[in-house]
C-alpha cells in the first residue's frame, strides 16, 4: 500500500519545494517507486526544481479533468530511475482541485508507487488543503525564526483537525519536524532560536535539520535536488533525513559550529 | 574582540530567547482554540457554572477555570473554582471526569 507523505509549512520560501524534491529523489534512489505531486496550482515550481520544466506538456489539472490520463502527464526524472514527477498546473486556478478529483488521482497513483509526495503550497488555501487532506504521514518544514514557527503549528493544528484521518477518527496523521536553513553559528551567538528550542514549542519528532548552505541556490539554479550533490552539507543533511524517514538510525549532523582547522582560518573558506 | 563580545553577550540577553519566549505565549494561546481543540461549549459552559456557583458563593469571573484534556482515548473535564478567602475552606477543587 503506498504511503502518502505531504510537505507541508504554512509559511512560504521556508524550503518545502526543495525538501519535496529531495525527499522523493531520496526515497527513489534507495529504491522506492516513488511519485511527486506539485499542489501550487497557478504558481508551479516543483518541475524547475527537478530540472523537467521543459518536459512539461500535461498537468495534474489535466488529469483530474480526464483531458489526460495520469501516464501523459507523469514526467519520469532524468537523474534517477524509480522517481515520476506530476506537474501543477500553471494556467488554472487553485479552485481547479477538489477532493473527488484528488482522491481519485491518489487512488490511481497508490497502484503503482510505494510513496507518493506531495509538495504544498504556502497558506491554508484549497491546495494546500488538499495536500494535507490525504495524507498518511506529514514533513512540516520550519525556519527557526518566529512566523516559520507560528504557522507550523497552526499546520500541525490543522492535520490534527481536517484531514482526512483526523475526520475519519482514524490514527492521526504522523508528523515530522524538518528544520531547515539552520545556521549553527548564529545559534550559539544567541540569535536564532536553537533545534531544542523548536522542538520544545512544535512538539513533534524531529526527521532531520537542514543546514543554511549555497549549495542549496546552486542546486535550484541547475535544477538538481541537492540531494544529488552528496559532498554537501544540506546534500548530506538530506541523505540522512531519507534514511531515517525510512527507519535507520542516523545521528544528527551540523548542529554545531564547525571547528576551522588552521588553514582554514588562514585562507578563509 | 573576543574579549570584548564575551562581557557583551553576558550583559544582553539573546534575541532567542526573547523569541523562544513570545512564541511559547502566543502558541499556547492559539492552541486553546486550534489545535488539541477544547470544544465549543466550553464558554457557555463556563457561564452557566459560575451562575450557579455565585447562587451559593460569590466568586469572581476569573476564578474559574474549565479545561479539557485528552488522555489516552479518554477526554477529562478538568473544573478549578477558587473560593473567596473568608467563606469556608480556601480552596475548593472539583475535577470531575466526563464522557468516555
Amino acid at each position: 500500500m503506498a504511503k502518502i507523505i505531504v510537505v507541508t509549512s504554512g509559511k512560504g520560501g521556508v524550503g518545502k519545494t526543495t525538501t519535496s524534491a529531495s525527499f522523493a529523489t531520496g526515497l527513489a534512489l534507495r529504491g522506492h517507486k516513488t511519485v511527486v505531486i506539485d499542489f501550487d496550482v497557478g504558481l508551479r515550481n516543483l518541475d524547475l526544481i527537478m530540472g523537467c520544466e521543459r518536459r512539461v506538456v500535461y498537468d495534474f489539472v489535466n488529469v483530474i479533468n480526464n483531458e489526460a490520463t495520469i501516464n501523459q502527464a507523469l514526467i519520469k526524472d532524468k537523474h534517477c530511475e524509480n522517481l515520476y514527477v506530476l506537474p501543477a498546473s500553471q494556467t488554472r486556478d487553485k479552485d481547479a482541485l477538489h477532493k473527488e478529483g484528488v482522491a481519485r488521482v491518489l487512488d490511481e497513483l497508490r497502484q503503482s508507487f510505494d510513496f507518493i509526495v506531495c509538495d504544498s503550497p504556502a497558506g491554508i488555501e484549497r491546495g494546500a488543503m488538499m495536500a494535507m487532506y490525504f495524507a498518511d504521514e506529514a514533513l512540516v518544514v520550519t525556519n527557526p525564526e518566529v512566523s516559520s514557527v507560528r504557522d507550523s503549528d497552526r499546520i500541525l493544528g490543522i492535520l490534527a483537525s481536517k484531514s482526512r484521518r483526523a475526520e475519519q477518527a482514524e490514527e492521526p496523521v504522523k508528523e515530522h519536524l524538518v528544520l531547515s536553513r539552520y545556521a549553527p553559528e548564529r545559534v550559539e551567538r544567541g540569535d536564532m532560536l536553537s533545534v531544542d528550542d523548536v522542538m520544545e514549542i512544535l512538539a513533534i519528532p524531529l526527521l532531520g535539520v537542514i543546514p543554511e548552505s549555497p549549495s542549496v541556490l546552486q542546486s535550484s539554479n541547475s535544477g538538481v535536488p541537492v540531494i544529488l550533490d552528496e559532498a554537501s552539507d544540506a546534500g548530506g543533511a538530506y541523505g540522512d533525513l531519507v534514511a531515517r524517514f525510512l527507519g535507520e538510525q542516523r545521528p544528527h549532523r551540523f548542529l554545531s559550529v564547525e571547528k576551522k582547522g588552521f588553514f582554514k582560518r588562514l585562507f578563509g573558506n | 574582540m573576543g574579549l570584548f563580545d564575551y562581557f557583551r553577550s553576558k550583559r544582553q540577553s539573546s534575541t532567542a530567547a526573547v523569541a523562544k519566549e513570545r512564541l511559547q505565549i502566543i502558541v499556547a494561546h492559539e492552541r486553546g482554540s486550534g489545535r488539541r481543540h477544547s470544544p465549543d461549549y466550553i464558554p457557555a459552559l463556563k457561564r452557566e457554572l459560575l451562575d450557579v456557583v455565585r447562587k451559593y458563593v460569590q466568586v469572581e469571573q476569573d476564578q474559574i477555570k474549565v479545561h479539557v484534556d485528552r488522555e489516552g482515548d479518554y477526554e477529562v473535564l478538568e473544573l478549578n473554582i477558587i473560593l473567596p478567602d473568608d467563606d469556608g475552606p480556601p480552596k475548593g477543587r472539583a475535577p470531575a471526569p466526563t464522557r468516555g
